[in-house]
């Protein structure tokens, strides 16, 4: 369980999110989406406690215990060319390691469990600088599953997948969640993927929340239109909401 | 069945592969042969001629319980005991530091360019000599001196970085730069205000391992302990620092704590290092960055590899300082420079060809 409670980010003199607050229930998955500058990365760093912001953000009610209530996957992460995969992986069981603390057997479960599911293994020594966008995002997932956090943040985490290896993603992410009860908050631009995937979409506009509800409340013509300004055809498909961006001389 | 053992298998090697960012023991037995022949090379060579063997015997004879005939007169032990041995140590020691300083400041401000005077240290030492040597008009004072004027100007690179920049790792180096500046123009001036100091000066600018027996190294050794195991300790959270700033501290990672711990035990010892070794350059560049190339890109590997190595480096570079142009001796940081700079080259242009 997470929750955000009037919070608020300023940089400098502007206000950039807020104030927003919103819950999010063990083992839901909520979907932010919004255009860009909405605010949806910057309420997900608000939760990561790397943005300085007013408000609260709580998990099951307790303070942020760092690095062990969740784990995030940032939009643009930081990857050392050198490091090899299952390294930077385990990099993800830093929290649960000691200042002087050798890793486990427990550390190396972890990072074998996610390097596997994100299939991974076979990269496992080959050095970040090395792989494909694709592989490289799935690094990334892979130390944040590695973590072991009962909260996942991940900020547009099929953001350079082709659409056979985002859907793959996204059944990992779903699959785990619904063993492991896992509490997932995506951020993501691709709407269809989003409503398919989340069971409740939040819907941001200007550091603010314009709608929220089930993916079919959401995702309507007019909503989209209002903010994202395109030509948005919304088509309904039994699974979900279908969006189709549509040319400005077809609207 | 098959299948289960296969994973297992898988399972096993993912968990070997894992543990790549430890350091091997062929690197670690290495370099320990490496700092104990440089150590035995630096003990036998010199102006007086010792008998390899000898000396052998006569370290041995030294040491409490353990008695054997060395063959080396009373002159020639002395030679050895007060007066060299006390130098390779101290080189040793000094070689040490510069290079785990350098890798630590490496990781910390994830700049490859970083070394351990990045602060200010070695302009703030600068300077606190040039004051010992123009107000006492003698070396006695030189080390207390270059002490505090290297944590003096490192206070105040801390000071003008937080009060201009906050957190960051890029306003802390800018700052650096300006308190170096203001002290190398404070030090200019002092100097030219005492010509007469200039040469004394300048011979410590330029690095060297002059001993008057034990003294110096029982003054650097505390420091250069606390430091070296402060930074060994931190190890893995500079692989961790790696990934910047806030993926870190996502990870649990008090970095700005982390950063202070390391950049203070790095700056204590290398303001002691240089107050009794004078401004050795690029041994905290050289060292680190050819381990890296080696050995790859971990601080659980680069920080006790370059103990090690930089031990073995500063000591051979004694030698030759030592031995280039007997009878007189070379400037050690000229040495270090000479032979480190191509050196450094030559191993990053072999690692970076083709891949």
């Amino acid at each position: 369980m997470i929750s955000w409670t009037d919070v608020v980010v300023i940089y400098g003199s502007r206000r950039v999110l807020g104030p927003v607050s919103v819950d999010v229930a063990d083992g839901d998955w909520l979907g932010l989406i919004g255009p860009n500058g909405a605010g949806k990365t910057t309420l997900i760093k608000s939760a990561v406690g790397v943005v300085p912001h007013g408000g609260s953000v709580s998990f099951g009610g307790r303070q942020r215990r760092p690095g062990l209530d969740v784990a995030w996957m940032p939009q643009r992460p930081h990857l050392p060319d050198d490091m090899g995969v299952a390294d930077y992986v385990m990099l993800g069981r830093t929290p649960h390691l000691g200042y002087l603390a050798a890793e486990t057997k427990h550390d190396l479960d972890a990072v074998y469990t996610a390097l596997e599911k994100l299939a991974l293994s076979e990269f496992a020594r080959r050095p970040l600088g090395t792989l494909s966008g694709g592989e490289a995002q799935r690094a990334v997932l892979a130390r944040a599953l590695a973590q072991e956090a009962p909260v996942l943040l991940l900020d547009e985490p099929t953001a350079s997948l082709d659409v056979g290896h985002a859907v793959e993603v996204l059944d990992v992410i779903d699959e785990l969640r619904q063993e492991e009860g896992l509490t997932v908050v995506t951020a993501a631009h691709d709407l269809t993927l989003a409503g398919r995937y989340a069971e409740r979409l939040l819907l941001m506009s200007g550091g603010l929340v314009a709608a929220e509800g089930p993916p079919r409340e959401v995702l309507t013509e007019d909503n989209l239109k209002a903010h994202y300004g395109a030509g948005i055809r919304v088509l309904d498909d039994r699974d979900g909401p279908i969006v189709v961006p549509m040319r400005k001389s077809d609207v | 069945m098959t299948h289960d053992s296969a994973a297992t298998e898988a399972h096993d090697s993912a968990a070997t592969e894992a543990r790549s960012a430890r350091v091997g023991w062929v690197p670690l037995t290495v370099g320990a042969m490496s700092v104990l022949v440089a150590a035995f090379i630096g003990s036998t060579v010199g102006a007086a001629g010792l008998d390899p063997l000898s000396v052998v015997k006569a370290m041995l004879d030294a040491l409490p319980g353990l008695a054997t005939d060395s063959g080396l007169t009373e002159v020639e032990t002395n030679i050895l005991l007060e007066i060299r041995l006390p130098r390779v140590v101290l080189g040793a020691i000094v070689g040490a530091v510069l290079a785990v300083a350098g890798a630590s400041y490496q990781g910390v401000f994830r700049n490859a360019l970083a070394d351990p005077f990045l602060l200010g240290v070695a302009a703030g030492a600068g300077l606190g000599a040039t004051i010992a040597f123009s107000v006492t008009g003698s070396s006695a004072y030189l080390a207390p001196f270059a002490f505090i004027g290297g944590m003096t100007a490192v206070g105040f690179t801390y000071a003008l970085g937080r009060s201009v920049g906050g957190r960051s790792a890029t306003s802390l180096i800018l700052a650096g730069v300006a308190v170096a500046a203001f002290a190398t123009a404070v030090q200019t001036y002092v100097l030219q205000q005492n010509v007469e100091t200039l040469r004394e000066v300048y011979s410590w600018i330029l690095g060297r391992l002059v001993t008057v027996g034990w003294s110096e190294v029982w003054e650097l050794l505390p420091y250069a302990f606390l430091a070296t195991l402060v930074l060994f300790g931190s190890r893995r959270l500079l692989d961790v620092l790696s990934i910047g700033d806030d993926e870190a501290s996502a990870l649990g990672v008090n970095v700005t704590r982390v950063r202070s711990v390391v950049v203070i035990a790095a700056t204590l010892a290398t303001a002691a290092a240089v107050s009794v070794s004078g401004l050795i350059g690029f041994v905290g560049i050289i060292v680190p960055h050819t381990i890296r190339l080696l050995f790859g890109w971990s601080y659980r590997v680069i920080i006790p590899l370059s103990i090690l190595f930089g031990a073995t480096f500063l000591m051979l570079a004694d030698v030759a300082a030592r031995t280039l142009v007997s009878p007189a001796e070379l400037p050690i940081g000229v040495v270090t420079a000479f032979f480190g700079a191509p050196f450094f080259l030559l191993v990053l242009r072999t690692m970076r060809g083709p891949t």
